[in-house]
């Protein structure tokens, strides 16, 4: 067994380390600094340095126009990213639906689609959970009815994140309501600007509008948008579930939350001492630096298993349910370290530290990381199921 | 990186797996409790033929001159099913601190027998009111003629009511300095501790023992406390993996209990209130296997801020997630896992040993908070 990365793999991680210092515009390392709220063209415009450096995609194949990294490779770019709290990338176009093209697309719907994901010309947005269809999504009621060559779509999707920024959603949609309600599921392709297509911002707990309510109101769609089979697109949404399980981990992103709470809390007084130095406090700190540093190992055996090629274990399972946790809890203990200016919400700077400024509405946002995805009591009941072998519930 | 086991390594825990199975299941460790017999003497001599007591000790003494891997993947196999054979307090404590603070002579008299199973070794540090801290000696040792005359009293010593011989830590004028102490010799008084584990520990009692020169180990100094440090570092990654082996077998007995113990004419694992406490579990056992990982290979480290960060979060996972496992199977055994029949109880007292053995929660996260890496972090 061996805990160190190789001496290419340091040398990687010093190059993404200086690219950053070099590429990333002083107005985002401004924003970055202070964990500003990046709005959605400074997320694009991070994305398209980031593909002039063929970096847009680490988890992409090389024929599909990746880098062809090594899964140590692509944990490391992702991890120093997040250290550095660069715009993270919308995880729609690049993680979730190009994955998909690529393994369940045809040739031209792969040319047509995967080129513009990767240079940030086309954006996505998701189209799953309904009102009516949220854990349960296999019971989503969002209709595709044929009519020639085309689909005509009637419902509503919610949660649709930057669905009013995005370019395309795809969606799940139900083909078939006479079967079992997974079997009758088409996995499709919407252009945004199709006539009946309406996207509703909602702000979100965090001050942003992430959320959209998306609505379709007989949107005709060509039948060629649709990725896989008609009625199979339940296979297709499974599958997209199961990339890039440690990238859901967080670590890079908690670990930089932590080095700010030390920070903070270094900078707070407290009698004639530190908040750092005081022994509750800091015994809560590295309660929590302990908590992540033995998700970061759990991490690393995932990655060592898949440098391998080995199907992800059993660890594999826990990286989100954990990871999620524990970056909530690293910004709730960040509020607590504040005190008084956790309560200040998006004032002028100057009110409260800079480096206080964006830990309020990530705070509130970070309270996603454990619904998204598939929840994690959802996370948990599949773990019962298929890792403990415990048997179907009533 | 490469968290893959070698062919021998896996051979290894074959070995062990195997050694459990037919020789020593839970069932042994209950009989032997219960005739008040710590542990056997022919077992541990059969450990010594299978070379699993020289592991981490080079080979000019008879070691096998192996990593603390090793050490972890015996530990962690003895700890599924309980074994009482001194493994960690022997090979692990007495042993490493008879190989890092002695000289040749004393590893061919005293560590060479105990490689090869014929006698075993422990090591006495803690005293009344020194809780973790193994420089808070009030026992003494001062020149007498060529020896030494030791007083004082050694506490909760694991396997200190067997072994032949006992590394033991006592303040010379010139700082604290470790020495061999032989269990029968004059001046010498030592008696069994009864515990919660029902393994048993040895209290030690020094009247003016006379201990000859050949058994001073090194140089009084902070050289010694340094060893003691180190050695009770390897002990604590010991007790890492040895608490992941109680930990994966005290889920799978419950996971088992959830499959088949049936109310409401159902089984009880169906029940999602139940099926997310035995998640929560097994993500426990998870992140301990990932620690005790990280610990058997820090605790080599050569930089002791890197190696103490290691074993410090290493062993407050320990504490952690072996309190809540052991303490969730109980709850999910429901009323029988409160008997003493049932082995939910036997690891449950188990992993209270390990939890508190080489320093407990509080202590591992202070020195964790201590450490320059810290602030630095």
């Amino acid at each position: 067994m061996d805990l160190s990365f190789s001496p290419e793999d340091e040398t990687f991680r010093q190059e993404v380390r200086d690219f950053i210092a070099t590429a990333l515009p002083e107005d985002l390392k401004a924003k970055a600094d202070i964990d500003a709220p990046f709005p959605m063209e400074d997320t694009m415009r991070w994305h398209k340095i980031l593909y002039a450096k063929g970096w847009v995609a680490p988890q992409w194949p090389k024929k599909a126009g990746g880098p062809g990294f090594s899964a140590t490779k692509r944990f490391i770019l992702t991890e120093e990213l997040e250290l550095a709290g660069t715009p993270p990338l919308s995880p729609f176009g690049l993680v979730m639906v190009g994955p998909a093209i690529m393994q369940f697309g045809t040739p031209e719907q792969q040319q047509r689609f995967l080129p513009q994901i990767l240079n940030g010309e086309e954006t996505w947005c998701q189209g799953y959970s309904e009102p009516e269809a949220g854990s349960d999504l296999a019971s989503l009621r969002c209709k595709a009815d044929e009519d020639g060559d085309d689909f005509i779509i009637n419902g509503q999707k919610t949660w649709t994140t930057y669905a009013q920024y995005a370019d395309w959603i795809f969606c799940l949609v139900r083909t078939d309501p006479s079967v079992k309600k997974q079997a009758g599921i088409t996995f499709i392709l919407i252009d945004m600007k199709t006539p009946g297509v309406d996207a509703r911002p909602m702000l979100t707990i965090g001050g942003t509008p992430a959320f959209c309510d998306t609505f379709f109101d007989n949107v005709r769609v060509p039948k060629a948008n649709v990725i896989g089979k008609v009625n199979a697109g339940w296979t297709v949404a499974k599958a997209l579930l199961g990339h890039e399980r440690t990238l859901l981990a967080l670590v890079g992103n908690s670990r930089r939350t932590l080095r700010r709470i030390k920070h903070i809390a270094a900078e707070t007084a407290v009698g004639d001492s530190t908040l750092l130095e005081h022994s509750e406090w800091r015994g809560k700190i590295a309660r929590l630096e302990i908590e992540l540093e033995a998700l970061k190992m759990a991490s690393l055996r995932v990655l060592a298993g898949a440098e391998l090629g080995q199907a992800p274990g059993p660890e594999s399972s826990i990286l989100k349910l954990r990871g999620t946790e524990i970056n909530q809890r690293l910004y709730e203990l960040a509020m607590e370290v504040m005190g008084h200016d956790a309560l200040s919400w998006y004032n002028d700077a100057g009110v409260v530290p800079d480096a206080e400024q964006g830990i309020a509405p990530n705070f509130c946002y970070t309270r996603a990381n454990t619904i998204f995805g598939g929840s994690n009591e959802i996370q948990k009941n599949i773990i019962a199921k298929w890792i403990l072998g415990l048997p179907a519930s009533k | 990186m490469n968290f893959e086991l070698t062919s021998d390594q896996k051979m290894l825990a074959q070995t062990v797996r195997q050694f459990t199975k037919s020789k020593s299941p839970v069932e042994r460790f209950r009989k032997l409790r219960e005739a008040g017999v710590p542990w056997e003497r022919d077992v541990w001599a059969h450990m010594g033929e299978l070379g699993w007591l020289s592991v981490p000790f080079p080979e000019d003494v008879g070691g096998f001159g192996a990593g603390f891997v090793e050490v972890a993947i015996i530990a962690e196999g003895l700890g599924k099913t309980l074994v009482p054979e001194p493994f960690i307090a022997s090979v692990v404590l007495g042993g490493m601190a008879l190989l890092g603070a002695g000289n040749a002579a004393q590893h061919e008299q005293w560590l060479s027998p105990m490689i090869d199973g014929t006698t075993s070794l422990a090591l006495g540090y803690a005293e009344r009111g020194s809780r973790y801290d193994v420089s808070a000696v009030a026992t003494t040792a001062s020149r007498d003629g060529g020896g030494w005359k030791i007083s004082g009293e050694k506490i909760f010593i694991p396997n200190g009511h067997e072994a032949e011989n006992i590394v033991v830590s006592a303040r010379t004028p010139d700082g604290v300095g470790l020495f061999l102490v032989a269990a029968d010799g004059p001046g010498v008084t030592r008696d069994k501790i009864k515990t919660i584990d029902g393994q048993g520990a040895g209290r030690l009692r020094l009247d003016g023992a006379s201990i000859g020169d050949d058994r001073r180990l090194g140089d009084p100094g902070d050289g010694s406390i340094a060893i003691l440090e180190h050695v009770l570092d390897y002990g604590a990654a010991a007790a890492c993996a040895e608490g992941l082996g109680v930990c994966q077998a005290t889920l799978d007995m419950t996971v088992a209990h959830l499959k088949e113990r049936k109310q409401f004419d159902v089984p009880i694992g169906s029940f999602q209130v139940l099926q997310h406490r035995a998640v929560d579990m097994f993500v426990e056992v998870e992140l301990m296997r990932s620690m005790s990982i990280l610990a058997s290979l820090a605790v080599h480290d050569d930089d002791p801020v890197a190696r103490k960060r290691a074993i410090s979060a290493a062993k407050v996972t320990l504490s952690t997630g072996g309190r809540a496992v052991t303490r969730e199977s109980l709850q999910l055994h429901g009323g029988i896992g409160i008997t003493d029949e049932h082995d939910s109880g036997l690891y449950f007292k188990r992993m209270l040993v390990l939890d508190t053995l080489f320093g407990d929660e509080v202590h591992h996260v202070e020195r964790f908070a201590s450490l320059p890496s810290f602030a630095e972090g």
